[in-house]
C-alpha cells in the first residue's frame, strides 16, 4: 500500500531536470524583463543581431547569388573579396554594381565588410570565452581555498593589470606570425588572469560565506563538487557580464593590430582601413572624397564594440540590483 | 606613509624584474631566436656575425644571458638600436620619454576632471533625457575605433577649420632659425608643471595647518595657485624660449583632445555608478533632512565619498591610456614612446622594441605608484 502511494507521488512529481529547466526559464524571464527595460541594452542587442544576420545569413546568400564568380551580370570570374574589378577606375565611389564602392585594389567594400563580420564575432567570442573560463575557474578556486593559492593568483592578476596590453600585443605580433585564432588565444589568456579574476574572486568570497555552502560541506560534498555545483553557478551572471566587456576589448585589439598591418590575416575591418591608409587615400583634407574606404569599416568596429558594451551595461543592471531605478 | 611608499617601491621593483624577464624570454621565444636573425642576415660577413655573437654573448647559456640582460637593464644599458645605428637605445628613450610624459599627464588630468564632474551630474540627473544622451555619447566615445576619431578630428580641426596643425610636434619653419634643442624646451615645460603642482600641494598642506576655516583654506590655496601660474606664464613670456614652448603646446592641443575624448568616459561611467550607490546611503538622507542645499549635498557629501572607485578605475585605466597612446602618437606623428615602439616593431629593431616596452611598463608602474599615494591621501580610512 505504502509502495503504491510512493509510486503515484513520484509519477505526479516532475523529473528534477524538468524542474530545473522550469526554474531557469522563470529566472530568465524575470531577468529578461529587467534587461529589456534598459534601453541601452536593447539597442546593443539589436545592433549585434543585425550584424550577426548580415554576417552569417546575408553574406552566404549574396556570395552564392550576386557575387558568384561566374555570375553573368559582372565580368567573368570576379571575386568581390579578393578580385580586381577591371571595368572601372579603382577606388570607385558607390554605384549600383558596388553598393559601397571599391577599394584601391578593386575589391568590393560591402563584400569585404560582410566577409569579415563572422570572423570578428568568432575572434571576440573565442577570446572572451577563454577569458571568462579562466577567470571563473581561478577566481572561484582562489576564493574557495584561500591561502597561498589565493595570494599567488591575486599577485599574478596585479601584474597582468599593470601590463601595457596593446604595446605588448604589438611586440608579440611583430615577432611572430599571428593569425586570428592565435590572437584570440593570446588575448584570452592574457586578460583571463587579469582584472576578471579579482572581481570573480570577491564575488566567490561572498558566496562562500553563505549558509548553503556550509550545509553542502556537512552533507559530505567534495571541494570540487561545491565549486562546480554551488559557487560557479552563482558567479555565472557576473562572468557573463564581463564576457560582454571582453568581447569589446578583443575586437578593439584586433582592429588596432590589423590597422597597423601587424596581423597575418586575409581580411578584417582594421585591415580595410590599413589598406586605404597605406594607399594614401586618408589624408587630412580629402578624407571625405574617399569616405567609403574608411567610414564603413571604422563605423562597423565602433558599432560592434559599442553594442557589446551596451549589452554589458544593460546586464549590469540585472546583475547589480543597486543600479536599478527602484 | 614613508614606510608604505617604501614597500610599494619594493613591490614595483619585483614587478619590474618579472616584466623584464617576460620581455627577455619573449625576445628569445620568437621563431629562431634573436641569434638566428643576426646570423641569417645576408649583409653581414661571417667575421662580423662572429663578432656580434661574441659581443652580445649569444653563445652563452640562456640563463647567463638572462642575468647579463637583467644587469644591463638596471644600469640602463639597453643595447644599440638596429635602425638608428649606432645610437644607444637608452638615448633614444631618454629623448622620447618626456614627450609621452607631457602628453599623457596633461590628457589624463583633464580626462579625470571632465569624467569626475560629468559623472557627478549624470547620477544627479538620473532618468532625464540629458542623462541618457550623455551616457550614450560617453559609451560611443569610449568604444569608438581610435583611428576613426583621429581621422575625423584631424579633418575637422586641422583641415576644415584649419586652427590646429595637422601633425608633428613643432613647426619646422619656426625652429629652423634656432639651434635650440626641442628636448630642452620639453624638459622646461615639464619642470614648470612640476613646480606648479608642488606649489599647489604645499599651499594645500600649509592651509590645512594654519586654519580650521574652510573659507580661509580655499583662499590660501587658490591665491597661491593663481600666483604661481601667473608667475610661470610671466617667466615663459619674457624668456627667449617662450615662443618655442608655445609652439609645442599649440601642437599638443589636438592629441590631448583625442586622448581626453577616448579616456574621459571610463571615469564618467564609474563615477556615475558609484554616485548612484552613494546617493542611497543614509547620510545623504540626513543631509537632505537637515535642509542643506542640493549643490552642497551633491558636491560635498555624495561626490567625495563616491570619488574613491573613480581613482581605482583611474589606476586600472592607465594601461589602457598608454595603449591608446600608441595609436594617437603614431597618427599624429608625435615622437613619443608609443610611436617608437610601433616603428621599432615594424622595422624589426628588437633592442629598441624591448627597451620601449620595458619603459612603457615602467611608466605605467610609476603612474600606479603616484595614484596609490594620492589614494592614501584622499581616503581617511586608509592609514599606513
Amino acid at each position: 500500500m505504502a509502495n503504491s502511494t510512493d509510486e503515484s507521488i513520484e509519477e505526479k512529481l516532475e523529473s528534477p531536470l524538468a524542474v530545473r529547466a522550469k526554474l531557469m526559464w522563470r529566472s530568465f524571464k524575470e531577468n529578461w524583463k529587467i534587461f529589456s527595460e534598459s534601453r541601452i541594452g536593447m539597442v546593443g542587442l539589436w545592433i549585434v543581431i543585425i550584424f550577426a544576420v548580415a554576417g552569417f545569413v546575408v553574406y552566404p546568400i549574396l556570395a552564392a547569388t550576386v557575387w558568384k564568380t561566374t555570375s553573368l551580370n559582372a565580368m567573368v570570374s570576379y571575386n568581390p573579396v579578393t578580385g580586381y574589378d577591371f571595368l572601372q577606375n579603382n577606388p570607385a565611389p558607390p554605384s549600383f554594381a558596388h553598393l559601397l564602392g571599391t577599394d584601391p585594389l578593386g575589391r568590393d567594400v560591402l563584400a569585404q565588410l560582410l566577409y569579415s563580420t563572422p570572423r570578428e564575432f568568432m575572434l571576440g567570442i573565442v577570446a572572451a570565452l577563454i577569458t571568462v573560463l579562466i577567470g571563473t575557474l581561478i577566481g572561484t578556486i582562489a576564493a574557495f581555498f584561500g591561502g597561498i593559492i589565493d595570494t599567488f593568483f591575486m599577485r599574478l592578476a596585479d601584474i597582468v593589470l599593470l601590463f601595457p596590453f596593446i604595446p605588448f600585443l604589438i611586440v608579440i605580433s611583430g615577432m611572430m606570425q599571428v593569425d586570428l585564432l592565435t590572437l584570440a588565444l593570446i588575448i584570452g589568456l592574457l586578460s583571463g588572469f587579469g582584472g576578471i579574476t579579482i572581481i570573480l574572486r570577491s564575488q566567490g568570497l561572498i558566496i562562500k560565506s553563505k549558509p548553503f555552502i556550509e550545509s553542502a560541506k556537512v552533507s559530505g560534498a567534495s571541494d570540487a563538487y561545491i565549486i562546480v555545483n554551488h559557487i560557479i553557478p552563482n558567479v555565472m551572471p557576473l562572468s557573463f557580464l564581463y564576457m560582454m566587456f571582453n568581447v569589446t576589448g578583443a575586437i578593439f585589439s584586433e582592429a588596432t593590430l590589423s590597422f597597423f598591418g601587424l596581423l597575418n590575416i586575409k581580411m578584417s575591418w582594421g585591415l580595410m582601413i590599413f589598406t586605404a591608409d597605406t594607399a594614401g587615400y586618408i589624408v587630412g583634407t580629402n578624407i571625405w572624397n574617399y569616405w567609403w574606404l574608411w567610414l564603413p569599416p571604422g563605423a562597423s568596429i565602433t558599432l560592434i564594440c559599442g553594442a557589446f558594451y551596451f549589452i554589458g551595461r544593460g546586464l549590469d543592471e540585472v546583475v547589480n540590483p543597486r543600479l536599478r531605478k527602484r | 606613509m614613508l614606510k608604505y611608499i617604501g614597500s610599494r617601491l619594493i613591490q614595483i621593483a619585483i614587478l619590474l624584474v618579472i616584466f623584464v624577464a617576460i620581455v627577455f624570454f619573449l625576445l628569445h621565444a620568437m621563431p629562431g631566436g634573436i641569434k638566428s636573425i643576426l646570423i641569417t642576415n645576408p649583409k653581414l660577413t661571417p667575421q662580423a656575425q662572429e663578432a656580434i655573437v661574441k659581443a652580445f654573448g649569444l653563445n652563452q647559456p640562456l640563463w647567463l644571458q638572462f642575468v647579463d640582460y637583467m644587469k644591463n637593464v638596471f644600469t640602463l644599458n639597453l643595447g644599440i638600436s638596429f635602425s638608428y645605428y649606432p645610437t644607444p637605445v637608452w638615448n633614444i628613450i631618454a629623448e622620447r620619454l618626456p614627450r609621452t610624459l607631457l602628453l599623457f599627464t596633461v590628457a589624463t588630468l583633464i580626462a579625470f576632471f571632465v569624467g569626475f564632474s560629468s559623472g557627478k551630474s549624470l547620477a544627479w540627473n538620473r532618468g532625464k533625457t540629458s542623462e541618457y544622451i550623455s551616457t550614450v555619447v560617453g559609451i560611443v566615445t569610449y568604444t569608438i575605433f581610435t583611428p576613426l576619431l583621429i581621422f575625423i578630428m584631424i579633418w575637422f580641426f586641422g583641415s576644415y577649420l584649419g586652427i590646429f596643425p595637422l601633425n608633428q610636434f613643432l613647426s619646422p619653419d619656426l625652429w629652423i632659425h634656432t639651434n635650440l634643442n626641442a628636448q630642452t624646451v620639453f624638459l622646461y615645460i615639464l619642470l614648470t608643471m612640476l613646480i606648479i603642482g608642488a606649489v599647489m600641494l604645499v599651499s594645500y598642506l600649509v592651509a590645512l595647518r594654519f586654519s580650521h576655516k574652510v573659507g580661509t583654506r580655499k583662499l590660501v590655496f587658490y591665491i597661491s595657485t593663481v600666483i604661481v601660474v601667473l608667475l610661470s606664464l610671466f617667466f615663459w613670456w619674457i624668456s627667449p624660449i617662450g615662443i618655442y614652448g608655445a609652439d609645442i603646446l599649440w601642437h599638443m592641443i589636438l592629441p590631448v583632445m583625442v586622448v581626453t575624448i577616448i579616456s574621459y568616459a571610463g571615469n564618467m561611467l564609474v563615477m556615475r555608478d558609484s554616485m548612484l550607490e552613494t546617493i542611497k546611503e543614509d547620510f545623504i538622507t540626513t543631509a537632505r533632512a537637515k535642509g542643506l542645499p542640493d549643490k552642497v549635498i551633491r558636491d560635498k557629501h555624495a561626490a567625495r565619498t563616491a570619488m574613491l572607485p573613480v581613482i581605482t578605475n583611474f589606476v586600472l585605466s592607465m594601461g589602457f591610456v598608454v595603449s591608446g597612446g600608441v595609436i594617437t602618437e603614431s597618427l599624429f606623428s608625435w615622437p613619443g614612446m608609443g610611436m617608437t615602439l610601433l616603428y621599432s616593431v615594424l622595422a624589426k629593431d628588437y633592442p629598441l622594441a624591448a627597451g620601449a616596452l620595458i619603459f612603457t611598463g615602467i611608466f605605467v608602474l610609476f603612474a600606479h605608484l603616484v595614484v596609490d599615494i594620492v589614494y592614501a591621501f584622499l581616503d581617511p580610512r586608509i592609514r599606513y
